[in-house]
C-alpha cells in the first residue's frame, strides 16, 4: 500500500517450532502449569473436584478437563488472592478496569516480566521493528498494561523510545516529526486522530519518517487499516492481549498480515461456543479461552476472554508455525472499548448511583464523529434535582462527569434530559447505543 | 425593525449588577427592560434602553465591556395561546432562538417578548409573512417623565 | 552478605557504596570524569566546542576541579535553541530513550539517554530509595506521572532495580490511589508532597487513617515544600517524609536526596558536580552562602550538560551529615532566581501561558495567574480580562471561550487550569504592568 517493504525477521526460533514438537512442549508446560496453579487454593479445590492431576495430562487437548476462570473470579479474589508465589516474589502489579469501581489486578514475578517483554519483542520485530528505530509510544502508561508491555518490548529490541503516553495530539505530532520517529504505537483510533490533526496542521506523510505502526487495545477493521496506512504512509500491524493473561503480546501480526500469531508456546488458546463451551470448528468464530502455560505469579486456567474471533492453524508464508487468530470481531458481554479503555455500563451506573443515591434512568451513546470515540451519557433529571439556578445544574453535570471519570477513567459528555424522556424497555433495558462502525 | 440590545459582561460577585445601573442612572438613561443570565463564574446582563449607542459609549467610558446585539421584539396577544401561536410560526419556519425574555411594559393589550434569533433579518421577514407584529419603535415604552 | 540489607531497614545497600567514598577518592573520580565529559562535549557537541573555543578554554585546561569555572555556563535557552538533537553527543542508534519537558515557550526541551545512562539513572534512584530506608520487599506505589515527564519512569526503574514490588499507578484518580495503598499494603509512595497531603485529606473523608496502614515512607519531590508540610505529613500519616531533587535536563529524579537523618539533601556528586554561584555575577559564593545551584553531568554520555544554570536557589551545608555519607549536601530548594513556578510537579513559565492565550484570540489580553492550594492540591486559575473583542452575548459562547483557553493551556502545559473571565481593569497592575503570578499557596 505505502510501498514499504518489510523483511521477514524472527525474534525467537521457537516461533518456527514444528507443530508436533509444539504439542510436546505444550503438554509438558500444561503439566507444570497445573502444578503451579495447584499452589492457589481456588484452583487446588477446583482441580481436585474435577479429578485433574498434573500427571494425568497427556496432551494439549486435556486443557478441556481444566476448570473455567472468569473475570468474576478475579474480582472475587481481589486484590491478589490468586497468587501462586509468595508476595515477596512480585516485582510488578498492573490492573484493568473491573465491571464495577474495583479494578482487577494482576501480578508479575521477574520471570513473568521477562516473558511479557519477550512476547512483545516478538511481534514488534515481526512487524518491522529494528534496533536503529525510534519508537513513539502514545499509549497510556500506568496500571494499564498497554504502555508498559510495548515499552519493555521496544527496550528489549534496543530501539529508542519516546514515551509520549496519551493525550495532547498537537504535541505528539510535533515530537513525531521533530524526533524522526520510525514507529508509532497506540490505539488504531488514536492513530487516525493523529493523522487527521496532522492533516489539519498541514503535515503530510512526506514530512515525517514514520514507517510502521503497531496498533492494539481496541477492535478495528481492515477499512481502518487501509485508511491509517494511506493517511500516514505506513504499514499498520495489529496485536492482541489482555492484562488478565499478561498484557499485549498474546498474539501479533507478521509481515504476511493474515491474522495474529498466537504465542502458543506460552498459551493454549481455545475457541469455544460461548453458550455450550464446546469447541467450534476450525476457522469458525467463537470465544477465545486462554490458559497461561508458564506464568508464575498468577497462572490462569481457561480464562474466558469474552472476545470473539476465529483461529487458523494452516501454515503461514512467514515460516512461523504458531496458529493465527483473526481480528476480534465482538464481545460476548456488554463491555465497551472507548479510546482503548475498557468500560462496562455497570460502571457508569455505579457512578450515577454515587451522585444521586438512586439509580436514575440513563442511556449511553457511543459514536465516533471524527476519529475519536465520543461517549454521551444522557441522564434523566429527577424533578427534585432540578434547580432554576444554572450554576447548580452545571455543578450537577460536573459532579456526574467527575464520578464517571473517577470510576472508568474516561471523560464523557453528560446531558441532563427531561424526566421520562428516555425510552423504557421491558426487562433488560437497552442502556447502550453504539453508533460506531466496525466495532 | 431590529432593536439594539446592550449586553454587558459581569463577574459573579457582590454588587456587580449595581455598577452599570448606577452609571446609567447618573446619565439619566432609563432601562426599558432587562434580563440576567448567570453561570457559576460570570453573568451577562442584557438591557434595552432608548438610545443604545449613547448608553454603550457611557458604559464603555466607565470601563464596562459592552456589546450591541440585534434582537427582535415580538408582540404577543395577551391571552391563552397567544405565545403558542407565535412559537408555532417560529417552529414552522425553523427559526433558531438563542434566548428570549419579556418586556415589563405592555403595548396596548399585547405583551412584548424579546427574541434573540441567530438570523434576525430572516426572522423579521418570516414573522412578517405570517402576520406576527413586531415592535418598530421604542418610544411607546417610555413612561412620561423620562 | 547481600541478603543482610534486605532484612535490615536502614542497612547498607551495595549500590550506595559511592555515597561513602573517602573524599580524596571522590575528588579524584570527579576530576577524571569531568575531564572525560568536557572532552566529550568539546568534541561531539557543536555548541560546547564553539563556546569553549570562544572562552579560550580546552578540556586539557581542566587540571583540577576548581578549573570547572573556566567552562562556559549552559542555560535552559541553549536546550531550546538546539532543539531537538543539537546537544546530543551520541549518534541516534546508541540512544534508547528520549524524554521531553515543556520549555519556556511552546517549544519542548528534549533529553536523551544511552543504555548506560539509563543504568546510571536507575543506580542513583536506587541510592535515593536506599537513603530513604527502602529495600527489596517494599511495595512501592509510584504516583508520579508516567510519560515524557522523567519523574514517573525515573522512579519506576529505580524501584525495580531496588527489587521492590512496583505499582505503576501514575498520577490522578485519588480514590483509587487510596484504595490501592490500603488493599495492597503499600509500604512507600512516590509523588509530589502536595498530592500526598491531598491523599491524606481525602483518606480522612473516606474514614481511612494512614497511620494504621503499613505505609512507612514517602519519597517526595518535583516541587518545593516546607518543614511545616513535612511535619504535617509525618504526623498525619505516621510516615517518614523525604525530599528528593532532580531535573530532566540533568537526568530526572536522582540528582539529590535526603537520607534517613533528614538533614539536607546529599548530591550524588560522583555523577552530578554541584557549584553554587551568585545568580547575577555567576561567580562562586563562599560555602554555606545562598546562591544558584549549577550542575555538571559527570557521566551522562548521550547528552552531557556542562555547568547548567538550574535557577534553583540553595546553599551548601558545611557540617558533616549525621548519616555518614561523604557527599556534599544542600538545603532544600524553596525558591528560584527566575519566574518559573511549579504546580502539581509541572514546571510552568508565565511565558507559556502567554503563548497559550495568544493562540486562542490572536491578541494577548491582560491576565493573571493565581496559584492556590486546596486540600493539598495545587490549583491554577488564569484570570483573563474580557475585552470588547472577545466578549460575546451568549453564555454558551463565553463558556466556549473559557473552554478554548483552558484547552490551549492544557495543550501547552499538560495541566488543566481553571479559566476565569473577569471585568476589564480588575487585575492589579504595578507600574502599569500586571503582576503576572499571584502565589497564595503559602509555601
Amino acid at each position: 500500500m505505502s510501498g514499504l517493504q518489510i523483511e521477514n525477521r524472527i525474534w525467537d526460533t521457537v516461533e518456527t517450532l514444528p507443530r508436533e514438537r509444539l504439542r510436546v512442549l505444550q503438554t509438558e508446560r500444561l503439566r507444570s502449569c497445573v502444578r503451579q496453579a495447584s499452589q492457589i487454593p481456588f484452583y487446588r479445590e477446583a482441580l481436585s473436584r474435577l479429578g485433574v492431576d498434573a500427571d494425568t495430562i497427556s496432551g494439549p487437548e486435556d486443557v478441556r478437563r481444566l476448570p473455567i476462570t472468569t473475570k468474576e473470579d478475579l474480582r472475587q479474589y481481589y486484590p491478589l488472592d490468586l497468587l501462586a508465589v509468595p508476595r515477596e516474589k512480585l516485582v510488578r502489579i498492573h490492573g484493568s478496569s473491573g465491571t464495577t469501581g474495583k479494578p482487577t489486578f494482576v501480578a508479575y514475578t521477574a520471570e513473568d516480566l521477562n516473558l511479557w517483554t519477550e512476547l512483545c519483542a516478538r511481534f514488534l520485530v515481526a512487524g518491522g521493528l529494528r534496533p536503529k528505530h525510534t519508537v513513539h509510544i502514545a499509549f497510556g502508561y500506568g496500571l494499564f498494561t498497554g504502555g508498559f508491555g510495548l515499552h519493555q518490548g521496544v527496550e528489549r529490541v534496543g530501539a529508542a523510545i519516546v514515551p509520549a503516553a496519551a493525550g495532547n495530539t498537537v504535541r505528539q505530532i510535533l515530537l513525531l516529526k521533530d524526533l524522526d520517529a520510525d514507529v508509532l504505537i497506540c490505539t488504531p483510533s488514536y492513530a487516525l486522530n493523529i493523522a487527521e490533526v496532522a492533516r489539519a496542521e498541514g503535515i503530510t506523510p512526506a514530512d515525517w519518517s514514520l514507517k510502521y505502526g503497531h496498533f492494539g487495545g481496541e477492535p478495528w477493521t481492515e477499512d481502518m487499516r487501509l485508511r491509517i496506512e494511506q493517511e500516514m504512509g505506513i504499514l499498520a500491524f495489529n496485536n492482541y492481549g489482555l492484562s488478565e493473561i499478561i498484557g499485549p503480546g498474546v498474539s501479533g501480526e507478521c509481515a504476511a498480515r493474515r491474522g495474529m500469531h498466537l504465542a502458543e508456546d506460552h498459551f493454549i488458546v481455545e475457541c469455544l461456543n460461548p453458550d455450550t463451551l464446546e469447541p467450534v470448528a476450525e476457522g469458525e468464530q467463537g470465544e477465545l479461552v486462554i490458559t497461561t502455560l508458564t506464568k508464575q505469579a498468577m497462572p490462569l486456567l481457561r480464562y474466558r476472554t469474552r472476545d470473539i474471533a476465529s483461529i487458523d492453524t494452516s501454515p503461514c508464508p512467514c515460516g512461523r508455525t504458531f496458529a493465527r487468530m483473526s481480528r476480534v470481531v465482538g464481545r460476548t458481554d456488554d463491555m465497551l472499548i472507548i479510546r482503548g479503555v475498557n468500560v462496562f455500563p455497570s460502571q457508569i451506573e455505579e457512578a450515577l448511583l454515587r451522585v444521586d443515591g438512586t439509580a436514575p434512568h440513563y442511556l449511553i451513546e457511543v459514536d465516533r464523529p471524527g476519529t475519536l470515540d465520543r461517549v454521551t451519557v444522557k441522564v434523566e433529571l429527577r424533578p427534585q434535582d432540578f434547580s432554576d439556578r444554572m450554576r447548580e445544574m452545571q455543578a450537577l453535570r460536573a459532579r456526574i462527569d467527575r464520578e464517571i471519570h473517577a470510576i472508568t477513567g474516561i471523560r464523557v459528555n453528560v446531558e441532563l434530559v427531561e424526566p421520562n424522556s428516555l425510552e423504557r424497555f421491558v426487562g433488560k433495558s437497552r442502556r447502550v447505543i453504539d453508533h460506531r462502525k466496525g466495532t | 425593525m431590529k432593536i439594539q440590545q446592550l449586553s454587558l459582561f459581569l463577574e459573579n460577585k457582590p454588587r456587580a449588577l449595581r455598577v452599570p445601573t448606577r452609571i446609567l442612572a447618573e446619565a439619566g438613561i432609563s432601562i426599558l427592560t432587562m434580563s440576567l443570565a448567570d453561570t457559576e463564574q460570570f453573568g451577562i446582563l442584557r438591557l434595552i434602553v432608548p438610545d443604545a449607542q449613547r448608553a454603550k459609549g457611557i458604559l464603555e467610558k466607565a470601563g464596562a465591556v459592552v456589546n450591541v446585539t440585534e434582537v427582535v421584539a415580538v408582540e404577543v396577544p395577551d391571552r391563552a395561546g397567544g405565545l403558542d401561536g407565535v412559537l408555532a410560526v417560529i417552529e414552522k419556519e425553523s427559526l433558531n432562538v438563542e434566548y428570549v425574555y419579556s418586556f415589563t411594559a405592555r403595548k396596548g393589550d399585547r405583551a412584548v417578548l424579546v427574541f434573540r434569533f441567530d438570523d434576525p433579518d430572516k426572522a423579521l421577514r418570516l414573522l412578517a409573512a405570517h402576520g406576527v407584529a413586531v415592535v418598530t419603535e421604542l418610544d411607546g415604552f417610555l413612561t412620561p417623565g423620562t | 552478605m547481600i541478603e543482610q540489607w534486605n532484612d535490615t531497614p536502614g542497612g547498607f545497600h551495595p549500590a550506595s557504596a559511592p555515597d561513602y567514598l573517602p573524599l580524596p577518592q571522590l575528588r579524584d573520580l570527579q576530576l577524571r570524569r569531568l575531564r572525560a565529559i568536557a572532552a566529550r562535549a568539546y568534541e561531539h557537541v557543536e555548541l560546547y566546542g564553539k563556546r569553549m573555543r570562544e572562552s579560550g578554554v580546552t578540556p586539557d585546561d581542566i587540571q583540577s576541579l576548581d578549573d570547572i569555572v573556566r567552562l562556559p555556563f549552559t542555560q535552559k535557552t541553549d536546550l531550546r535553541d538546539t532543539y531537538p538533537f543539537g546537544l546530543f553527543a551520541s549518534p541516534m542508534p546508541e540512544i534508547v530513550r528520549l524524554h521531553a519537558s515543556s520549555g519556556t515557550t511552546g517549544k519542548p526541551i528534549v533529553v536523551a539517554y544511552t543504555r548506560e545512562d539509563l543504568q546510571v539513572w536507575s543506580s542513583v534512584m536506587v541510592r535515593t530509595f536506599a537513603a530513604c530506608g527502602l529495600h527489596r520487599g517494599d511495595i512501592i506505589q509510584n504516583a508520579y506521572g508516567y510519560g515524557l515527564f522523567t519523574g514517573g519512569l525515573g522512579a519506576h526503574y529505580g524501584a525495580e532495580a531496588l527489587g521492590a514490588t512496583v505499582i505503576p499507578i501514575s498520577g490522578g484518580n485519588t480514590d483509587r490511589q487510596i484504595m490501592v495503598m490500603k488493599d495492597f499494603g503499600v509500604t512507600a509512595i512516590c509523588c509530589t508532597p502536595s498530592y500526598f497531603i491531598h491523599l491524606i485529606d481525602r483518606g480522612e473523608e473516606l474514614g481511612i487513617d494512614f497511620r494504621e496502614l503499613p505505609l512507612r515512607a514517602g519519597i517526595f519531590g518535583a516541587e518545593p515544600w516546607t518543614e511545616g508540610m513535612r511535619q504535617y505529613i509525618e504526623k498525619q500519616a505516621g510516615i517518614k517524609a523525604y525530599d528528593i531533587y532532580g531535573l530532566s535536563e540533568i537526568i530526572g529524579p536522582g540528582v539529590a536526596s535526603e537520607t534517613e537523618t533528614q538533614d539536607g539533601l546529599v548530591i550524588f556528586e560522583d555523577h552530578f558536580y554541584p557549584e553554587i554561584v551568585d545568580p547575577d555575577t555567576g561567580k562562586p559564593v563562599p560555602d554555606g552562602q545562598e546562591g544558584e545551584l549549577v550542575l555538571t553531568t559527570l557521566s551522562k554520555w548521550a547528552m552531557p550538560v556542562i555547568r547548567y544554570r538550574t535557577h534553583d536557589i540553595t546553599a551548601f551545608i558545611t557540617t558533616p551529615s549525621g548519616c555518614g555519607r561523604t557527599l556534599r549536601r544542600v538545603h532544600r530548594v524553596t525558591h528560584r532566581s527566575d519566574d518559573m513556578f511549579i504546580i502539581r510537579g509541572v514546571n510552568v513559565f508565565p511565558s507559556q501561558i502567554e503563548v497559550a492565550l495568544l493562540s486562542v484570540e490572536g491578541t494577548l489580553p491582560h491576565y493573571q495567574i493565581v496559584l492556590t492550594r486546596e486540600k493539598g492540591l495545587d490549583q491554577i486559575e488564569v484570570r483573563v480580562e474580557v475585552t470588547p473583542e472577545i466578549f460575546k452575548d451568549t453564555i454558551s459562547a463565553l463558556e466556549g471561550l473559557q473552554a478554548r483557553i483552558s484547552h490551549s493551556i492544557e495543550r501547552t502545559l499538560g495541566l488543566r487550569a481553571k479559566v476565569r473571565l473577569v471585568e476589564p481593569n480588575t487585575i492589579q497592575r504595578s507600574e502599569g504592568k500586571a503582576r503576572r503570578v499571584l502565589d497564595q499557596r503559602n509555601l
